[in-house]
């Protein structure tokens, strides 16, 4: 795995000329992947989504479970929060991203421990419907919630 | 004699690694929940509420505390590797930057799970 000598690093042998004395860079941590492009993207992704998130699902943390606690969230909670458009496209947002990061990162686990082929597919299969039936109750939850709707069906 | 053997100690990457993995799909299995839960809110007020018993119960805040355990690593570590991946140093220093990691960590969570237990207090 990770190959860095402590203390002593490349640059200790001094006897041949610069160039030469360069040490290749130990490849430390998931390589970057070549030859496939969905991997590649993936890869990225998985950056790019990351960093959004850090921003995206700490200060979801933050609010729902430090300046409020879950005692003080409910119906009311939700109906005021979502009057506000940019609350749902946060939220709507990180629904996308966090939803997208997390089964990509099931996949790369699926890969490293699942090795039957026809299990694979199994476990693939399972988390790419679960990518699009998540996708669309998240979405209807977060894009169709409408509260008078809600209160006049009831009566 | 005494022996000099200290127990097998994993690299610090090892556990990285796999803590890294743990908490990702753990926060999913949450996160899973959570879109199920909040599907409840387009029907109406009754249903929602009646469903919160689940977040009030004593095991599930519990749970709620390991999941930012859980969301805070992974955040913190996901910055380690993104560093070793596009900071031309970064692989020279990713020991040092996992007990960056596991510093902040414990800077960040401790007074996050005081805040959330606070009813208890």
């Amino acid at each position: 795995m990770v190959q860095v000598p402590t203390g002593s690093g490349p640059d200790q042998v001094s006897a041949a000329p610069r160039s030469a004395r360069r040490a290749p860079i130990p490849r430390v941590g998931r390589e970057r992947p070549t030859g496939s492009n969905f991997e590649l993207y993936s890869w990225y992704f998985f950056r790019v989504s990351g960093l959004l998130l850090i921003l995206l699902a700490v200060t979801h943390v933050v609010i729902m479970h430090v300046v409020n606690t879950v005692d003080e969230i409910n119906y009311d909670f939700v109906v005021d929060r979502w009057n506000s458009p940019f609350w749902r496209g946060f939220d709507w947002l990180m629904l996308i991203l966090a939803l997208l990061h997390g089964l990509n990162g099931a996949r790369i686990a699926v890969d490293d421990y699942v090795r039957p082929r026809g299990w694979r597919v199994f476990a693939h299969s399972v988390l790419w419907s679960a990518a699009i039936i998540f996708l669309i109750i998240g979405s209807i939850a977060i894009v169709t919630f409408n509260p008078e709707a809600v209160v006049t069906a009831g009566r | 004699m005494a022996s000099n053997y200290r127990g097998y100690r994993p690299p610090q990457g090892m556990v990285s690694w796999a803590l890294h993995r743990l908490a990702g799909l753990g926060v999913l299995v949450f996160l899973l929940l959570h879109i199920v839960d909040i599907f409840a809110v387009g029907y109406g007020p009754e249903a929602f509420n009646d469903l919160l018993f689940i977040y009030r119960h004593p095991i599930f805040r519990a749970g709620e505390v390991i999941l930012v355990a859980g969301l805070y690593y992974h955040a913190l570590n996901g910055i380690r590797i993104i560093l070793v991946d596009f900071w031309s140093k970064g692989w020279k220093y990713e020991r040092q930057m996992f007990y960056a990691v596991v510093a902040l960590f414990l800077l960040s969570f401790i007074p996050t799970a005081i805040l959330m237990l606070r009813p208890l207090f």
